[in-house]
């Protein structure tokens, strides 16, 4: 045990990653944004402890994790629904919960959702590298614990602060909690190369289901569904935004994320907005869904609404 | 200069400049990313230049397209058409160990072209490569044009793992693997420098906008320079 105050994992999970608003200013290098891939729940777990929004949390994917309290303190579980247990006692999500010195936390595997999102009073005590962002790259190993990519370890200690001011035991209204099995739409701002498919692809793709495939991990969701007549050419490659959604040569759209390459040749359809990647990020593979056209216009104002609640009062510091 | 925009996500825009591969385009695609990261600073997030675009990602909370778009072009107005390049005349120079040690592609980049490989080593060596654009993976620079007789397809079939620093071609295109990665690209040696380092001040040891130019070592020197086989 470090002599630092902290967290100290005895069941590090399936994967577990320190995440936070991703990194800025880095994507020249060939270095993607990453970040929280639900940032809803992970925005809505730090709001919850007064942290300002960016602060780091651990992104928990599939549950099983384990872990040991060396400070009083509170915490909040956000995102998949999960059993947590503190000492054995049954504790509620998306609440501010208080952790006294020894406490042993534990979560189930998620019913429903797969990423569930850890914040403790202050904030982890993690530096930020590059980009200014600890936001863990598994496959570029930067950022995370010890700034080189590794995913959360078995006897891991996550640094916290042991003197932040203490919040008030509350909870997010159910009403703002998100519902991880209605039925799910993505919004898709029409853009990029749309204009170069034909009609009839579009029609293909706006009025069927696809379904999310195993081969979906931080980089990508990997949809299966009728083929989309590809374009015949390859683009010159060119800068790859979030939620592009590629069409590559056997026409199964691809849908870039946080850890995506930072160039790309393949001809988009446009862009699903972050609010719906937000919901994406808590499906499993075999969850069917379907897309709708927003317009920018739209999607901005639900892309203002969410980052004006998260960096308003109450969460600077 | 001219110049289009097109609307790529929530809060990106990709600025074209052209339509075919070519140095000067890229080159007017350089000074137009330093000319907008002068004159609008943090108002971008990130900025991606490539081939023939510019990606641009801004901050959709305190900004609007409108206002952001009349300001890029007030700042590209008054780009020249030519200009000079900050990063030319700046040539790095890198070693590589061309070896099928190093290079498992090497024999059959040269079998396809009818070469042999001391050949080949000598034509791809004999360029000065024009770093067009990093991207992919950190650090990972886009260089080119290779002689077109040594111009070779990707493999039909990626590697699962191709070592940090690794050489390969891929069509008329050459570049090394800065980290460990799947890749399928035709590779024909390896250089013991460190293409991507997160501690240094600048993380990337290529820019886009560089040229670059290869120097054969022999097993003894890449040894000595701290390179792995």
């Amino acid at each position: 045990m470090s002599t630092q105050p902290g967290l100290t994992f005895t069941k590090p999970g399936f994967l577990s990653l320190l995440q936070d608003g991703g990194r800025q200013g880095v994507m020249h290098l060939g270095l993607a944004t990453g970040g929280a891939m639900d940032r809803n729940a992970w925005a809505w777990a730090n709001r919850l402890l007064d942290n300002p929004f960016g602060t780091p949390a651990l992104e928990i994917t599939f549950g099983g994790v384990e872990f040991t309290s060396h400070l009083a303190t509170q915490i909040a579980i956000t995102g998949a629904e999960v059993q947590c247990r503190v000492n054995g006692e049954s504790r509620p999500l998306w609440s501010v919960i208080n952790i006294q010195a020894g406490d042993r936390i534990a979560l189930s595997a998620p019913k429903v959702g797969i990423r569930n999102y850890l914040a403790v009073l202050g904030g982890f005590q993690v530096a930020p590298g590059l980009g200014n962002s600890c936001a863990t790259f598994t496959r570029e190993g930067l950022g995370g614990l010890n700034q080189d990519g590794r995913p959360l370890q078995e006897g891991d200690h996550l640094p916290c602060h042991a003197d932040s001011a203490r919040v008030l035991n509350r909870k997010v209204s159910e009403r703002w909690r998100p519902d991880y099995k209605e039925e799910l739409v993505l919004s898709v701002i029409p853009c990029a190369q749309i204009d170069r498919f034909p009609a009839s692809v579009l029609d293909t793709f706006f009025n069927n289901p696809y379904t999310l495939t195993r081969q979906t991990d931080r980089m990508g969701a990997r949809l299966k569904g009728p083929a989309l007549e590809p374009l015949g050419e390859r683009l010159i490659s060119e800068g790859t935004s979030l939620g592009a959604i590629q069409v590559p040569a056997d026409g199964q759209p691809i849908v870039l994320l946080n850890d995506r390459q930072t160039i790309g040749g393949y001809p988009k359809l446009g862009a699903v907005t972050p609010r719906s990647l937000d919901a994406l990020a808590q499906r499993t593979p075999g969850t069917t869904l379907r897309f709708r056209p927003v317009t920018l216009h739209e999607a901005q104002i639900e892309e203002r609404q969410f980052l004006s609640f998260f960096t308003a009062t109450g969460s600077q510091r | 200069m001219f110049w289009r925009y097109e609307v790529t996500g929530v809060d990106t825009i990709t600025l074209h400049f052209g339509d075919a591969i070519d140095i000067a385009l890229t080159e007017r695609i350089q000074r137009a990313a330093r000319a907008l990261s002068h004159r609008l600073g943090p108002r971008l997030i990130d900025m991606v230049p490539s081939y023939t675009t510019l990606l641009l990602r801004y901050n959709v909370l305190e900004d609007d397209l409108a206002s952001l778009v009349a300001d890029i072009t007030n700042a590209l107005a008054t780009l020249p058409e030519v200009g000079t390049n900050a990063a030319k005349g700046d040539v790095v120079e890198i070693p590589v160990y061309y070896d099928p040690s190093t290079g498992p592609d090497l024999d059959a980049v040269a079998a396809k072209a009818g070469l042999s490989r001391e050949q080949v080593i000598q034509k791809h060596s004999a360029e000065e490569y024009y770093v067009f654009a990093i991207g992919f993976a950190p650090g990972f620079a886009y260089l080119g044009e290779v002689p077109a007789e040594l111009a070779t397809p990707r493999l039909a079939t990626p590697r699962a793992r191709v070592p940090a620093g690794t050489l390969g071609i891929a069509d008329t295109q050459t570049a090394i693997y800065p980290l460990q990665s799947p890749g399928g690209w035709n590779l024909i040696g390896r250089t013991p420098l460190t293409l991507f380092d997160p501690g240094r001040g600048q993380p990337s040891l290529l820019q886009a906008g560089q040229r670059v130019r290869f120097r054969p070592i022999g097993r003894e020197e890449y040894l000595a320079l701290g390179g792995q086989l």
